[in-house]
């Protein structure tokens, strides 16, 4: 632990935490190019090709529109903005540390505020206008993830079904981007008060040297953690088969045949009545 | 905590030759590296126990790094020449005596035997705990001791705080800029020669150094043009003790008057911020103008415009308003009436 938290001696002799050790950056950028080049190499050369156990759909795709909708204008405009907000905070914070010297704060407190906005919009939004559960994981996705295991390991058992709106590995990314985003924004939101920002009047000793520096720490380990997380994102966004989710996440929409080809009907049902049929 | 030990840790000196060596063993060894020049700084770090290098690097063998030359285009000072030495040569106090006059006020007769002009620039911030080796911003952790209602900060920065408040306390480096100075570095990708005034870099840039030489990285001299030679010159430092101390303030200038009017000025303070200040709203401003009392009134406030003042060092606001005026209009002219 003291390897990978840098600790100091308060002026009342206390020992405390001040932040993390900063070659933790170097580990998480390797570890997430590291996932990048197995699973590229796994998907090339060792993956077999994917069964689902759904039925055919052929009576349910002449009721579909051509161009199935997938995420409203408001939730492409959160994952934006959430996403420039996010970069710039990474860039801002671990740049500077890396040897590349900057004027990195400001943007960094204000980047950090649009993401804390954009985020409190976004649980709002997500509760009560868009289908909350759709994002977190389900029984069904846990018995498939089970089969794909078994699968995998070469035992015999039914396929798994189709995806619901969102695949298990898209809900667990989302859950580890919960867990690692409100961390940052949690103490984020404090560390201002260390600083001099037009937010609120400057505290610094709001919290005790060994709080401050557990706020610090975790700021630090979540916010390495995120380099991993955004590297196999964006890794992911561009993979080709993956590149009709993320044209959705761009126009809003993904087509009828991969909507039927990747998603069950049954689990992610489209409103149908706003969009022309063809 | 700052008990001085006086027994410095344990460290392998290296006493190179030549200006060349030097910057290969810093280069060899990093962060591990310790230049020392005249010693007035690192010797309070490594006795206080703060700063354990494992390597220190002495400069004091080094001929090629002593002295003033007469170039092409001016003067070269090595970075290794005292202060005294300074102050004693003939063509800066002839043609560059701003800088002279800077010298001759850094603390002590005793100090500027041993200092050097390197040195001085170089010096790290003198803040009280930061150098008592408490965990501040400046020292790698994530608080400002000295930035609260509590805090001590009567000599701390009134302008582009960042989190951190202390100040730069070098006498020479406002008047270096003032003299469009060039500084002459070593570094691992070959010679390096910046701006006086680009030399400096504030917490918002980096926050643990007061200046932009890295580790691996050796300041070798310091070249003053001739553009600026003979012009109408203006030091002045403020500290609490005449005799010895680092400055609550000071304001270099150099200026040339033609007809009565300013023609070009250059004009740099210290002590107000973690680095020296160019005050170039303020050159923009008065230059046209006549040197007297008005228009260092107008000098004055724009040099303390978006200055934020601490519990305790409010005063340095008109202080500072006071010696840019009287710097524009001189000390005769100087007394506030606004």
């Amino acid at each position: 632990m003291d390897r990978i938290i840098q600790w100091a001696t308060d002026p009342w002799g206390q020992n405390v935490p001040i932040h993390i050790a900063w070659f933790l950056i170097w580990v998480a950028a390797i570890g997430g190019l590291l996932f990048l080049m197995v699973h590229a190499t796994y998907v090339r050369y060792f993956a077999k090709a994917r069964q689902f156990a759904n039925d055919d759909p052929a009576d349910i795709a002449p009721g579909l529109p051509k161009q199935i909708p997938r995420h409203s204008l408001g939730a492409r405009l959160f994952h934006w903005i959430m996403a420039a907000s996010m970069l710039t905070l990474l860039f801002t914070a671990f740049l500077p540390k890396v040897g590349i010297q900057f004027d990195w704060i400001t943007y960094h407190w204000i980047a950090g505020a649009v993401l804390t906005a954009s985020v409190i919009f976004h649980v709002f939004h997500a509760s009560f206008v868009l289908d909350f559960w759709s994002i977190w994981p389900d029984k069904i996705d846990l018995q498939d993830a089970f089969r794909r295991t078994l699968r995998f390991v070469g035992r015999t058992v039914p396929p798994p079904r189709k995806f619901a709106k969102y695949p298990l590995e898209n809900k667990l990314y989302h859950l580890a981007i919960v867990a690692a985003g409100l961390s940052v924004i949690g103490t984020g939101v404090f560390m201002l008060f260390r600083v001099r920002t037009i937010l609120f009047p400057r505290n610094p000793y709001l919290f005790s040297d060994m709080t401050w520096g557990l706020m610090y720490v975790l700021h630090g380990l979540a916010g390495v953690g995120l380099i991993g997380l955004i590297l196999v994102h964006i890794y992911m966004a561009v993979r080709p088969e993956k590149l009709a989710i993320t044209k959705s996440m761009i126009v809003g929409s993904m087509s009828r045949e991969f909507y039927l080809e990747e998603h069950d009907p049954h689990r992610w049902v489209v409103d149908t009545s706003s969009s022309p049929k063809l | 905590m700052a008990v001085i030990r006086d027994v410095m840790p344990a460290f392998e000196l290296v006493q190179p030759s030549s200006a060349v060596e030097a910057q290969k063993v810093l280069e060899q060894h990093g962060s591990d590296a310790w230049v020392l020049a005249g010693g007035m700084d690192s010797f309070d770090w490594l006795k206080d126990r703060i700063k354990r290098p494992k390597i220190v690097v002495d400069l004091s063998g080094i001929d090629e790094l002593k002295g003033v030359r007469t170039i092409a285009d001016g003067i070269e000072i090595g970075a290794m020449t005292t202060l005294t030495e300074l102050v004693a040569n003939e063509t800066v106090k002839q043609k560059f005596g701003l800088l002279a006059q800077a010298a001759e006020l850094v603390a002590s007769p005793q100090i500027r035997n041993q200092g050097t002009i390197g040195g001085n620039v170089s010096q790290d911030a003198r803040c009280w705990y930061y150098r008592a080796g408490w965990p501040c911003y400046r020292a790698g952790g994530n608080i400002c001791y000295a930035d609260d209602p509590d805090g001590r900060n009567r000599e701390h920065a009134i302008l582009h705080a960042d989190r951190c408040v202390a100040v730069n306390p070098s006498d020479t480096a406002p008047a270096l800029i003032a003299l469009d100075a060039k500084f002459v570095m070593r570094t691992p990708k070959g010679e390096r020669i910046v701006d006086a005034e680009d030399y400096f870099i504030g917490p918002e840039i980096d926050i643990t150094r007061l200046h932009i030489l890295q580790p691996g990285d050796l300041l070798t001299a310091i070249r003053i043009p001739s553009s600026w030679a003979n012009a109408k010159f203006y030091f002045e430092k403020v500290r609490d003790r005449n005799v010895w101390d680092f400055p609550l303030l000071n304001v270099a200038s150099a200026m040339v008057v033609s007809g009565g009017t300013i023609e070009q000025i250059r004009i740099a303070v210290n002590g107000a911020a973690a680095r020296p200040l160019r005050l170039k709203a303020v050159e923009d401003a008065v230059r046209g103008k006549a040197p007297n009392a008005e228009t260092g009134l107008l000098a004055g406030k724009l040099a303390v415009r978006g200055a934020v003042p601490l519990q305790f060092n409010g005063y340095k606001i008109p202080l500072l308003r006071n010696l840019v005026k009287r710097a524009i209009g001189g000390v005769e002219e100087a007394v506030w009436t606004a």
